[in-house]
């Protein structure tokens, strides 16, 4: 087991060593000269050719991403083009409401979807799987920010149940933070609780066909005996699969989601940073967003262990 | 007499094919009709009873949806009915051009990867770094490189989408290569882009094909995504995310500007995926069973 988990840590690090390159080739090619906008509007040519030679703008390519990349390894994300700041000060700064955002969709998400993929798959071809099927399908179609301007009209307009933007921290009260995260939460959840419930459906069908699950009917257990103890627990492991993956879906529509509804965090930072071609900062969200998917992704593959006996390494 | 029997015999089957196929595939048959429709709207928009859809009209700002304007009209007076029509050409542009473009891209990288073990080594970990970036954010990354183009978004979502295509043909690829049929093939002489070409190739179509379908859908929703933030289709062009980007500021006030644009791209990209599910349910029973 340990030595899985070594080998497995070890075998991210050629993927992160790509997309650090590719990160790192955004700065490269990105137009602009960086020593011209540090230097100011009425820099001569000498002062931008000292600045060159002082943060190594001359050298080969691959020294450069040497030396960026050693920085990165200490913390050090480069300096925002437009605001002078630390990336990474900026990013700690915008942590907070994107990990309340991304936490609380991802467990209401999985609280929902699997439960709804288990009864899609145990009523196959009634009309309740055809519901939670033609919800999923409607889910993975409808795009993040017109179900979220739908979701405003009707709740907050309308109804005027809920706020319509904005983020308040859990800091300044639990009841004013839930409910500025409600619509958001649904919002960043319907593609993702789509994509779950649908693999929960196509997983538990599966097993639900093998003769085990027709022995422990036949010897008289109970339903919910079967469909948890028998068939979902041998279904876990394409589901947990696809919850990692499916990350990447939360990672997009954070971005959108954090526009629509105006809350300060990595997303709206991340949109702010391109109308503003600020690339360090875009450079150091996607390292950020990137190393969290591969993160998420390496404890789904270790979770396998917990969820089935049956896979050892 | 018998003309008349002929004629009989050849037309009642064909009704009843139709009929059958209403009956057994509704969702399909939805779906490829609402997708007709897009298509011949993006194509026929000209005759729709539009206008033209940059033509500014400061006078007429803000109109809400009345007879003359369908949809209304955009801050900047322009009409809003014209310009979701000729969004769709926009719109099909994208998913259609990034289908072919990641398909055409992402089959020729499996086929090689899947063959020749050097290439694998190395374009694989390529691909595996590409996709731990989430494919919008790749885009988004890419298009602040570049300047705001139509081409360029397509070629953006391109290449978010190239490694998962790349992997799929990787795998079946890896998996025929084992086949009897294959080996045969490579026993009796044949030259290996041959066996690509006749033997390889013709079976990874099927689950390429679907997988397309939902490139093509994904594709139009990031499109709209990029627009929609700032970084997409420059900001004269009647694309969809481009209308409703101008819409937000107005949103309270002016819902309509979000919603048409809003349910055409959520028909189509229903559309789009509600035949994908039908090409995969036809294509692979497999797969059908388990979805």
């Amino acid at each position: 087991m340990f030595a899985y988990l070594v080998r497995r840590l070890l075998a991210t690090i050629p993927v992160m060593g790509v997309v650090a390159l590719f990160v790192f080739s955004l700065l490269y090619i990105a137009p602009g000269d960086p020593a011209a906008v540090i230097a100011g509007d009425f820099a001569t040519a000498q002062q931008i050719a000292l600045i060159h030679q002082k943060l190594g703008l001359d050298e080969p390519f691959f020294v450069r991403f040497g030396h960026w990349l050693w920085a990165v390894l200490h913390g050090d994300l480069g300096i925002s083009i437009f605001t002078n700041l630390p990336v990474t000060q900026l990013i700690g700064q915008r942590l907070e409401p994107t990990l309340a955002l991304t936490l609380t969709t991802l467990v209401v998400t999985i609280v929902f979807a699997v439960p709804l993929g288990v009864i899609a798959a145990w009523k196959a071809g009634t009309w309740i799987d055809r519901l939670v099927m033609i919800v999923a399908v409607a889910g993975f179609s409808l795009p993040a920010f017109v179900l979220a301007y739908l979701l405003i009209l009707a709740f907050s307009i309308k109804l005027d149940l809920l706020p319509v933007q904005g983020y308040v921290s859990f800091r300044d009260g639990f009841l004013p933070f839930i409910e500025h995260l409600i619509l958001p939460s649904i919002t960043l959840g319907l593609v993702y609780g789509a994509l779950i419930a649908r693999f929960t459906r196509a997983s538990m069908l599966e097993v639900l066909s093998q003769d085990y699950i027709r022995t422990a009917q036949a010897k008289g257990l109970a339903n919910d005996q079967v469909l948890l103890r028998h068939a979902l627990k041998n279904a876990a492991v394409p589901i947990a699969t696809v919850i990692g993956i499916g990350i990447a879906l939360l990672i997009s529509g954070v971005i959108v989601t954090e526009t629509v509804f105006a809350i300060p965090g990595i997303g709206r930072l991340t949109v702010d940073a391109i109308l503003r071609r600020d690339y360090p900062i875009i450079q150091g969200v996607v390292l950020l967003f990137s190393a969290a998917y591969v993160l998420v992704n390496l404890l789904v593959d270790v979770s396998y262990t917990l969820l089935d006996p049956r896979v050892r390494y | 007499m018998a003309a008349i029997s002929a004629d009989i015999v050849v037309r009642a089957p064909r009704r009843r094919w139709l009929r059958e196929t209403v009956r057994r595939h509704p969702t399909v048959v939805a779906g490829s009709l609402i997708l007709l429709a897009m298509v011949a709207m993006a194509i026929f928009a000209p005759y729709l009873g539009t206008v033209d859809p940059i033509a500014v009209a400061p006078v007429k700002r803000l109109r809400f949806p009345s007879e003359l304007y369908w949809f209304g009209t955009d801050a900047y007076g322009r009409d809003v009915y014209s310009r979701t029509l000729y969004g769709a050409r926009v719109s099909l542009q994208v998913g259609l051009g990034v289908a072919l473009f990641a398909t055409v891209f992402g089959l020729a990288i499996g086929l090689v990867t899947g063959f020749v073990r050097l290439a694998d080594a190395l374009l694989m970990r390529v691909m595996d770094g590409l996709m731990s970036v989430p494919p919008v954010l790749l885009a988004i990354a890419l298009m602040a490189l570049t300047k705001a183009s139509l081409g360029n978004v397509i070629i953006a979502i391109t290449i978010s989408e190239v490694p998962r295509v790349a992997r799929l043909v990787r795998g079946v690829v890896l998996s025929l290569r084992e086949q009897p049929f294959v080996e045969a093939a490579r026993a009796a002489g044949t030259p290996l882009l041959r066996t690509l070409w006749r033997h390889i190739l013709p079976n990874t179509i099927a689950p390429v094909l679907v997988q397309a379908t939902y490139i093509c859908a994904s594709a139009m929703i990031t499109e709209a995504v990029l627009s929609f933030i700032g970084a997409g289709t420059p900001p004269q062009i009647p694309s969809w995310g481009n209308i409703m980007a101008e819409g937000r500021l107005y949103f309270e006030i002016r819902p309509y500007l979000i919603i048409f644009p809003g349910l055409f791209l959520s028909a189509t990209v229903l559309a789009v995926n509600l035949v994908g599910d039908g090409l995969r349910d036809a294509l692979d029973p497999r797969l059908a069973r388990r979805m």
